[in-house]
C-alpha cells in the first residue's frame, strides 16, 4: 500500500509536470514563431500600437544593424478563422527575422504573388487548412473592423504546422485595416560590437509610453508568469499524494518494527549494534521508494498523455488555449520526480528505524504486548512548534508571485496537526475512558485507543493528512465558487450582452448610435477591453473601457471611492490589479496611454474574470486620451415586456452586415451558467487530484487498521480463551474502527479548515490575486467525517473477522 | 469424588493423517493437579485445546461438570469457558492498555461491565496472590513473575471449575518458577478446581497430585 501510495504520488507530480512542461514549450514555440528570432523588440504596449515616427529613431540608434516595422492585429479569415495578422516590409524582415518568412521566401517572385503586392497574402500551413484555402485563391479578412481581400500568394514555410499566422505588406496593412500612422512592434537585429545593456538602455530611453523594450525571454517570462501559480498549485496537490504516501510509509513500517521488536531485540541480545537494527528499517523504507518511485514514473508518463488529450496542455486552467501540445519528456523531471518519491519513502522510514533503533530487549522479550503505558504523559511542544512556525510563514510575502511560504506554512500546519494526533486521541477519548460504558467491548475498544493513542496515531497519519487538505481545498473552492457566483449575480445587471469577435473590430460610432435606438432597448452601454502592457515581464492588465461617471456602486468597489487629485484622470484598480501592483485607492499612477498623463486611483473593485489585473477608465477619459471610439462589448437593458431573443436579433440586425456574422450575444445566465462552467473545469484536475489523495489515505486506513488489528490476533486469542465471543471482539473492533474514523474525521476536518485559512488568506491572494470570504462546505464536512467513521469501522470489522478466525487461536496456541 | 474433567477415549489426528493420540483418557477430580509433560510435538498444546473446546476431536467424548462439549453450540461453549475455565498463558497475554485490576477482572466483566463489586472482587484475588497494593498499576510496572500472577489471579477469579496452563512457568527463573506452582496447588485445592497443566519441566510437575506423560497410546502415569 506504502508503495503503491509513493507510486501515486510521484506519478501525478510527474504528470502534471509533464503536461505543464509540454504546454509551455508549445507556448514558447508559439512566440518563437510569432517573433520571428528578432534580438530584441520594440512592442505597443496597447492594441493602439505606437506612433510609426519611432522606427526611425530607434533604427538609427547605434548597435542597432537593423530594424523591421510590423503590424499585429488579430484577424478573422474565411470559416471564422481566428489567426494573428503580421504586416511586414519584407526587405526588413527577411534580414531581421529571417524565420518568419522563411529560407526561400518568394518576395522577388511574380508581381502579383511578391510579398509588396498589396493584395497578397502569406498563409502558415494551419491557416491554409482551417480556411480550405490554395495558393492562388482569394481570401476575405477582418481585422481592426476592416475588411479586406487578398490573394493567397505563398506560405510560410519556416512556421510549423500548428501556428495560425498570415503575413501582408505592412504598407497593405495600414491603409486596408485603418492604421496609418501606427505599428505595433520594431523587430531589430544588433551588431555583435555593441555593448547590449548599454543598446537596450539608449532604445528604452527614447520609448513613450505607447511601447516598450521586449527581449527574447521577456515573453516566455511573460506566458510562465500567467499560469505560474496554477502550476505551483497543481503540483502540490500533486504532492499531497506523495506526503499521504509518505505517512502510510511511516505507518507500514512503523507497525512491522511494532510487531519485530522482539525480533529486533533477540538480535540485539546476539550483538547486532542498534544502528544496523536502524538502517534494516530504513533501507526496507528505500526499497518500497525505488519500487514506488519507478511505478510512479511509468504510470505519470501515461497520466500525462491522457491528460495532454482530454484535458489540454494547462489541465483545464485555460490559460493556454488554442496551442497545441505534443508530451516532451523531460529526464531531469523524471529523475528530480524519482528522487522526491525515494526522498518521501525515507523520510516515512526515519521514525521507524529510530524506533527500531531503540528497542530496549529486556522489555521486548517480555512480551507484555508493545509497552503501552497509558499514563505516558504526551507532549504537545512539537505541534506548538511547528503550529507556530506555520503562522509566522503564513504572515511572509510571496516570492515572484509564488506563495512560497504560504505552502510552508501549510506544511508545518500540517505537521503541527499531525503530530498532535496522539495527544489529542487521548484528550477526545479522555471523558470516555472514565466513564463506565456499560459494555466490555466499548470500554476494551476505548482504552486500547486511550491507552495506545500512538496506535491510533500510526493508522490516523495518512488519512488526517489528506482530508485535511482535501476539507481546504474544498473549503477554498466552495468560499470561491460561492464568491464567484455572487458576484456574477451582482455584475451580470443586463438582460442581454453582445460581443463581437477579436479581429473584427467591433461597434463604431454609427453601429453604436443604430444600435442604441433599437426597439425595446431602454438602456445600451457599449464599453471595451485592451491589453495594457505594463512591464515587459508582466502580463498586462486588461484596460476597460466603459462609462462609469459618479455611478461607482455598479463596479462593486471593495476600497473607495476617493476623489481624483487635480489634473489626474479617475481611474479604478481591479483588486488583482492592485495586488499585482501594489497599489491601494488615493494613489497616483501612470499608464501607457495618454502622452505623460497621470491618473488617480479612485476605487478598488472586486473582479474575479481576470486574475492578470483589469483598469477601468470612463469612457470620456479614455475617448480624450485616445480618440479610440471602437467598442467590442455591449449591455443591453431592455423595457418591460421586451421579448429579449427578439430585440437580440434586431440588435444584430441594426449592425453593419461585415460585422454582423462576428457578434455574439448572450443572456445572464448563460453567462453565469458559462463562467461556473469554466470555474468547474479549471478546477476539475483539483477534484481529481483531491479525491486520489483521499482514496490513498482511505486505502492507508484500511491497510493500517488491518495490520494493526491483525498484529492483534493474539490479544483476540486470549481474549476468546477467556470467554469473549467472536462477535464482541469484531464489536470492540468495529467501535475501536468508529472512534478511530470519527478522531481522524474530526482531526482533519478542523485542520483542513484552518489550513483553509492559509490558502484563502494567504496563497490566493498572493499566487491568484484576489480575496474572498470563507464559507464552509458543511455537508461535505459532515460526510467526510461520516465516511471515515463508516470506512474505518468497516475496515476494522472485516479485519477483526480475519483475525478472530482460527488463526487467532492458533496464535495464543503458539505459545502453548 | 465428581470428576470436574472427564476425558473419555478420545483421537485426535493432525492433517496428513499422523495420529497425535488415540483412545485418550483422562479424570480430574475437584481439588486435583494433574501435570501432563511429553515430548514436543506429542499433542500437549492440542489436548489442552481440545479440553477448552477450542480444537476438536475424531472420536470420543469430553465432559466438563458433566456438560457434554462435543453437544455445545460455539455460543455455548464461549459461555462455558468463561464461566468454568480459567487460563494461564506461558506468556501470559494481559492486556497493557488496561490496569492490573481490569485485567484481573476481565473474565467477570464479560457480559457485563467493569462494575465496583467485579473490581472489589478482581482486587480481592489480586491481593491473593500478592499483588493487592498494585491494582491501578499498568503491566508495564512488572516483573515475569509478577504478570504470571496477575495472569492467575484472572483465571482464578471466577473460580472456574477447570484450570488449565500450558508451561505457566517456561518464561519464570526457578525462584518465581516455585512460588507460582505453589499458588496453583493452593487455588486449586482450596477453591476445589480440576487443573491441568503441561509442562516440560519435570521439576514443576512435581507439585502436582498425578504427573502423566503423553504418549500415541493416551496418557501413561510417569514413573517415579
Amino acid at each position: 500500500m506504502a508503495i503503491i501510495a509513493i507510486g501515486i504520488g510521484v506519478a501525478l507530480g510527474f504528470a502534471v509536470h509533464l503536461v505543464n512542461g509540454s504546454a509551455l514549450s508549445a507556448f514558447g514555440g508559439a512566440i518563437r514563431a510569432l517573433n520571428g528570432a528578432a534580438d530584441l523588440q520594440v512592442k505597443a504596449t496597447s492594441p493602439l500600437g505606437f506612433d510609426e515616427a519611432l522606427y526611425g529613431k530607434v533604427a538609427s540608434i547605434g548597435g542597432v544593424t537593423d530594424a523591421s516595422p510590423v503590424i499585429e492585429m488579430r484577424a478573422l479569415g474565411t470559416n471564422g478563422t481566428s489567426f494573428t495578422l503580421l504586416g511586414l516590409d519584407a526587405l526588413r524582415a527577411v534580414h531581421v527575422t529571417p524565420t518568419l518568412l522563411g529560407p526561400n521566401r518568394s518576395v522577388l517572385a511574380t508581381p502579383e504573388q511578391s510579398i509588396f503586392a498589396t493584395k497578397a497574402i502569406l498563409l502558415s500551413q494551419s491557416v491554409l487548412q482551417q480556411i480550405h484555402g490554395k495558393i492562388g485563391d482569394s481570401v476575405k479578412v477582418n481585422a481592426n473592423g476592416k475588411t479586406g481581400v487578398f490573394q493567397i500568394s505563398g506560405t510560410l514555410p519556416a512556421l510549423d504546422d500548428r501556428q495560425n499566422i498570415a503575413v501582408i505588406d505592412i504598407a497593405a496593412a495600414q491603409l486596408i485595416f485603418d492604421r496609418l500612422g501606427h505599428i505595433d512592434r520594431i523587430d531589430l537585429k544588433l551588431d555583435d560590437i555593441s555593448d547590449l545593456a548599454e543598446t537596450q538602455s539608449i532604445i528604452a530611453s527614447i520609448l513613450p509610453p505607447s511601447a516598450i523594450l521586449n527581449d527574447s525571454q521577456d515573453e516566455m517570462v511573460r506566458g510562465d508568469a500567467i499560469s505560474r501559480a496554477y502550476r505551483v498549485n497543481l503540483d502540490m496537490l500533486a504532492l499531497v499524494a506523495l506526503l499521504t504516501g509518505t505517512f502510510l510509509v511511516y505507518s507500514t513500517l512503523s507497525l512491522s518494527v511494532t510487531r519485530r521488536l522482539q525480533s529486533f531485540a533477540l538480535l540485539c541480545t546476539l550483538g547486532m549494534p542498534k544502528l544496523h537494527i536502524s538502517r534494516i528499517v530504513a533501507i526496507e523504507g528505500l526499497i518500497a521508494g525505488v519500487i514506488g518511485s519507478s511505478l510512479g514514473l511509468l504510470s505519470g508518463y501515461g497520466f500525462a498523455a491522457i491528460a495532454l488529450r482530454f484535458m489540454g496542455g494547462d489541465l483545464g486552467g485555460g490559460y493556454f488555449g488554442g496551442a497545441t501540445q505534443t508530451l516532451v519528456f523531460s529526464v531531469q523531471a523524471a529523475l528530480v520526480f524519482f528522487g522526491l518519491g525515494v526522498f518521501a519513502a525515507l523520510c516515512g522510514s526515519i521514525l521507524p528505524a529510530l524506533q527500531g533503533g531503540r528497542v530496549r530487549p529486556a522489555i521486548a522479550l517480555k512480551n507484555t504486548g508493545d509497552a503501552i503505558d497509558p499514563r505516558q504523559k504526551l507532549s504537545f511542544v512539537l505541534p506548538l512548534v511547528l503550529g507556530a512556525a506555520g503562522t509566522f510563514a503564513a504572515v511572509m510575502p510571496s516570492v515572484h508571485s509564488v506563495a512560497v511560504f504560504g505552502y510552508f506554512s501549510i506544511a508545518l500546519l500540517l505537521g503541527a496537526g499531525i503530530t498532535a494526533i496522539p495527544g489529542l486521541a487521548r484528550l477526545m477519548l479522555m471523558p470516555l475512558a472514565k466513564k463506565n460504558l456499560g459494555s466490555v467491548p466499548f470500554e476494551l475498544g476505548v482504552r486500547h485507543l486511550h491507552g495506545a493513542p500512538g496506535a491510533a496515531a500510526n493508522a490516523l497519519f495518512g488519512i488526517v493528512a489528506s482530508t485535511a487538505l482535501m476539507i481546504a481545498m474544498a473549503v477554498m473552492v466552495t468560499s470561491f465558487r460561492t464568491a464567484v457566483d455572487e458576484w456574477l449575480g451582482e455584475v451580470l445587471t443586463g438582460d442581454l450582452y453582445l460581443r463581437t469577435d477579436p479581429g473584427s473590430g467591433g461597434f463604431d460610432a454609427r453601429s453604436q448610435e443604430r444600435l442604441s435606438q433599437v426597439p425595446g432597448v431602454a438602456k445600451i452601454t457599449f464599453s471595451k477591453q485592451i491589453p495594457l502592457t505594463i512591464a515587459a515581464d508582466k502580463p498586462p492588465l486588461m484596460l476597460i473601457t466603459r462609462p462609469i461617471g459618479n455611478d461607482h456602486d455598479r463596479l462593486k468597489l471593495i476600497s473607495g471611492p476617493v476623489i481624483a487629485s487635480a489634473d489626474t484622470t479617475p481611474i479604478w484598480f481591479s483588486e488583482p490589479a492592485a495586488l499585482i501592483l501594489h497599489q491601494e485607492v488615493g494613489n497616483i499612477v501612470e499608464l501607457p496611454i495618454g502622452k505623460d498623463h497621470k491618473f488617480t486611483i479612485v476605487g478598488i473593485w472586486r473582479d474575479y474574470a481576470r486574475q492578470q489585473g483589469a483598469v477601468v477608465i470612463d469612457t470620456k477619459d479614455y475617448i480624450n486620451l485616445t480618440n479610440d471610439k471602437m467598442r467590442d462589448e455591449a449591455t443591453v437593458t431592455l423595457f418591460s415586456g421586451a421579448a429579449v431573443e427578439d430585440v437580440g436579433k434586431a440588435l444584430i440586425e441594426s449592425a453593419p452586415p461585415e460585422l454582423q456574422p462576428f457578434i455574439q450575444t448572450a443572456q445572464p445566465a448563460t453567462l453565469r451558467r458559462f463562467a461556473l462552467t469554466l470555474f468547474d473545469r479549471s478546477f476539475a484536475i483539483t477534484y481529481v487530484l483531491e479525491a486520489i489523495a483521499i482514496i490513498v489515505g482511505l486505502a492507508g486506513v484500511a491497510a493500517t487498521t488491518s495490520a494493526q488489528v491483525i498484529s492483534r490476533a493474539r490479544e483476540f486469542g486470549m481474549l476468546r480463551h477467556l470467554g469473549v465471543s467472536k462477535a464482541q471482539i469484531i464489536k470492540m473492533l468495529g467501535i475501536e474502527g468508529a472512534i478511530l474514523g470519527a478522531i481522524g474525521g474530526i482531526a482533519g476536518v478542523a485542520l483542513g479548515s484552518i489550513i483553509s485559512q492559509v490558502l484563502i488568506h494567504v496563497i490566493n491572494p498572493q499566487s491568484f490575486n484576489w480575496t474572498m470570504n470563507t464559507r464552509f462546505p458543511i455537508l461535505l464536512m459532515i460526510s467526510v467525517v461520516l465516511a471515515l467513521i463508516l470506512s474505518a469501522s468497516i475496515t476494522a470489522i472485516f479485519a477483526g473477522r480475519r483475525a478472530t478466525s482460527i488463526d487467532a487461536v492458533k496464535a495464543v496456541r503458539a505459545d502453548w | 469424588m465428581a470428576h470436574r474433567l472427564k476425558v473419555d477415549g478420545i483421537t485426535k489426528s493432525v492433517p496428513g493423517g499422523r495420529i497425535l493420540f488415540q483412545g485418550l483418557d483422562l479424570n480430574v477430580e475437584a481439588g486435583e493437579l494433574v501435570a501432563i509433560i511429553g515430548e514436543s510435538g506429542s499433542g500437549k498444546s492440542t489436548l489442552l485445546n481440545i479440553i477448552a473446546g477450542l480444537d476438536h476431536v475424531d472420536s470420543g467424548k469430553l465432559l466438563i461438570d458433566d456438560e457434554v462439549l462435543g453437544e455445545l453450540s460455539e455460543n455455548e461453549l464461549t459461555d462455558m469457558r468463561r464461566q468454568k475455565i480459567g487460563f494461564v498463558f506461558q506468556a501470559f497475554h494481559v492486556l497493557p492498555y488496561i490496569t492490573l485490576k481490569q485485567n484481573v477482572a476481565l473474565p467477570l466483566a464479560i457480559g457485563n461491565t467493569f462494575a465496583s463489586e467485579i473490581n472489589q472482587r478482581a482486587l480481592t484475588m489480586l491481593t491473593r496472590v500478592g499483588l493487592g497494593s498494585r491494582g491501578e498499576d499498568y503491566p508495564r510496572d512488572l516483573s515475569g513473575g509478577e504478570l504470571q500472577r496477575v495472569a492467575i489471579a484472572r483465571a482464578l477469579v471466577n473460580e472456574p471449575a477447570l484450570i488449565l496452563a500450558d508451561e505457566p512457568t517456561g518464561n519464570l527463573d526457578p525462584e518465581t518458577a516455585h512460588q507460582i506452582l505453589e499458588l496453583f496447588a493452593k487455588a486449586t485445592r482450596e477453591r476445589g478446581a480440576a487443573t491441568v497443566i503441561v509442562t516440560h519441566s519435570v521439576s514443576a510437575a512435581k507439585i502436582a497430585d498425578r504427573i502423566l506423560v503423553l504418549t500415541p497410546t493416551g496418557l501413561k502415569k510417569a514413573n517415579g
